[in-house]
């Protein structure tokens, strides 16, 4: 439990809404630098954990403990302070603002001007300025929508918009980044590329928890996969030992047991 | 034509941004404007005193509103917490209600204006802080509305405190108060400058001019920062604020602070400039128009909320001159007042029709690149150098 080479570490965590219990004791582990995939049928419970362990709904009970540190998920802002970002399934960004202002606001919490510092137009206001605009320039170069900085994020396309949230969660230096079904609403094409940048940012030493829909993506990626069904977690392993889970099957990928590929 | 329009406009501020010609052409204008008003008789001059009276308080609004996005409509108690706070400090009124007073000065309570003014800034952040801190979890429409009372409450409590004890003299107002003494020169006299003199509203239009330069540097210098982000992000999409780890509650109360600041010294110059306040400057409609002209402006947007300031403001001083032939010609038979709301309103219904998103929105791409944002070197020199 107290492994500090486990990214997260979770351990009897429940929520029930009213008296529908949406999470019975699920337990889990992402180790440290690999790609964790979070796979269920439809109100499996995939994304009550997620926004649980985000801080967006609080649990009714459970353990939660990050880089062997334990946190408690109680409010959204605590929870990326903890080194937890995450994107959302309905893409979330700023409007209004520019790209590079987006992922600006990402370095919100390493950042440390106030407002006389502003007004005032400190020197070390103006370095803070300064160095916050190269990383988050460093950053959309990252995810390849350097050329679109100065762009309003509405005008941005769909999968751009995409990369850009991972941009903006990528700013807040987190050791644990949750991605909320990043490929949803994707083609084929765009699928390949964000495989590729998921890909990239595990090279770079990030964790990475996945939800997602896409069976292919999740199993040609993840190196560990957790399965949900009703609440209760049926499954866990790589994705062979997965996909051979007869629970899965039946739960999952159908009573005939054809699975992908 | 709107689009033609939205294209046109950043490259004019672009092209002003990077122009000292014009830069210094504009200041010229803005310096001269009241010696040439002035000849149209001091009533004009009034007109642009008050217009810049409601730029200070839209670009405070903007900061709650604009930046924020917390629909305030009950900003105008700020503005009169600042009034009031200066002219308790610099009028009669409090030696009347307290005899102990006038035992300690003797003379009069004449608080200078580096202490009054502050106080009533000071003040006006402190009840905006109040409200703010009830309101956190409310948003939108809801709070909308819970603002708009506490703007109400404040008032009718200025219309209420003449008993007990006389503390705000209820309806009749407070008058006598001090005008603002800027290096041993009331700004209430006219300045004899040997060859010519200055009356009393063209020194307070220099003053108000320097104060609107600063509220605008303040302002920009707060929107490209981190705090300014911030807010813009609340605005924006409040989960995902949260989720980057901005702490909502303290910026919200932040905003509303610093946006009460701004209309606690516009109360005040508003106070020394009329040397008279009453309940009745402080009403609900004073707070719908100055979310009018930030919304008809160019919601977030400085020059936007600026021309939205000045137009509002503006307008109706002279749609007096129109309604007056207009009445004329239909026979006395319709009210000039009336007449002149009539035009207001189909000049705000024409801007939500031809502009929805304001007079001057701020434009889809960021054109500026004055930050030095990818010019290393640039910066530098500016930091070192």
């Amino acid at each position: 439990m107290d492994d500090p080479t486990l990214a997260l570490c979770v351990r009897g965590v429940s929520k029930s809404f009213g008296g529908l219990q949406a999470l019975k004791d699920i337990d889990l582990d992402i180790a440290s630098g690999s790609i964790h995939g979070l796979i269920g049928p439809n109100g499996a419970g995939k994304t009550t954990f997620f926004n649980i362990i985000t801080g967006l709904y609080s649990a009714d009970s459970g353990n939660f403990k990050l880089q062997g540190k334990s946190y408690s998920p109680a409010q959204a802002h605590e929870v990326a302070r903890a080194g937890v970002a995450r994107t959302f399934q309905n893409i979330r960004l700023f409007k209004e603002m520019t790209a590079l202002e987006n992922v600006m606001v990402g370095r919100h919490l390493k950042t440390h001007s106030g407002v006389w510092a502003a007004i005032l137009n400190t020197p070390s206001f103006k370095q803070e300025e300064y160095s916050t605009k190269l990383q988050a320039h460093a950053l959309l170069e990252y995810v390849g929508i350097e050329s679109l900085a100065k762009l309003k994020a509405k005008t941005l396309s769909y999968g751009d918009q995409r990369r850009l949230e991972i941009a903006r969660a990528l700013a807040t230096d987190p050791c644990l980044l949750a991605l909320d079904e990043p490929a949803a609403g994707m083609n084929g094409a765009e699928k390949k590329e964000l495989k590729v940048l998921i890909e990239k940012i595990r090279r770079d030493n990030k964790t990475v928890l996945l939800i997602e829909h896409d069976v292919q993506l999740v199993m040609g990626l993840c190196d560990q996969l957790t399965v949900l069904d009703y609440g209760t977690k049926i499954a866990e392993g790589s994705a062979e030992q997965v996909q051979k889970n007869p629970l899965v099957i039946q739960a999952y990928l159908g009573t005939n047991g054809v699975g992908p590929n | 034509m709107a689009n033609t329009l939205n294209r046109t406009h950043p490259l004019l501020m672009e092209r002003f941004k990077s122009s000292r010609g014009l830069q210094i052409a504009f200041a010229v204008c803005v310096l001269l404007l009241p010696l040439l008003l002035q000849c149209f008789g001091n009533a004009w001059v009034r007109i642009a005193d008050f217009a810049l009276l409601y730029v200070l308080l839209a670009l405070g609004l903007n900061i709650v509103v604009g930046y924020a996005g917390l629909l305030d409509l009950g900003y105008i108690a700020f503005f009169a917490v600042g009034a009031y706070t200066y002219a308790l400090l610099s009028s009669p009124q409090l030696s009347y209600a307290f005899p102990w007073i006038v035992e300690i000065f003797p003379n009069g309570l004449h608080t200078p204006f580096y202490i009054a003014v502050p106080l009533s800034a000071l003040l006006a952040g402190l009840f905006g802080l109040l409200l703010g801190a009830p309101t956190l979890r409310l948003r939108g429409d809801y709070l909308a509305i819970v603002t708009l009372g506490f703007g109400e409450i404040i008032r009718v409590f200025l219309n209420n405190l003449d008993r007990p004890v006389n503390i705000t003299n209820g309806p009749k107002g407070i008058g006598d108060i001090d005008s603002l003494t800027v290096f041993g020169a009331p700004l209430s006299r006219r300045l004899d400058l040997g060859f010519t003199e200055i009356p009393s509203v063209t020194l307070y239009y220099y003053l108000f001019i320097v104060l609107v330069t600063f509220s605008i540097v303040i302002c920009n210098r707060l929107e490209h920062s981190r705090i300014g982000r911030a807010w813009m992000a609340i605005r924006e999409d409040e989960v995902a604020a949260k989720s980057v780890g901005i702490h909502t509650r303290n910026l919200k109360l932040t905003a509303f602070g610093i946006g009460a600041i701004f209309g606690g010294i516009s109360g005040a110059m508003f106070a020394s400039f009329q040397s008279f306040v009453s309940p009745e400057s402080f009403s609900l409609m004073e707070s719908v128009m100055v979310v009018a002209m930030v919304v008809v402006g160019g919601i977030g947007y400085l020059p936007g909320v600026v021309i939205g300031a000045l137009l509002l403001s503006a307008l109706p001083e002279v749609l007096r001159f129109v309604a007056g032939p207009l009445q004329e010609l239909t026979g006395g038979r319709l009210d000039a007042a009336i007449l002149r709301q009539l035009l207001i309103a189909v000049a705000m219904i024409s801007v939500m029709l031809l502009r929805p998103s304001g007079l001057w929105p701020s434009p889809d791409q960021d054109h500026g690149d004055s930050k030095g944002s990818k010019d290393p070197n640039n910066n530098r020199s500016k930091d070192h150098g």
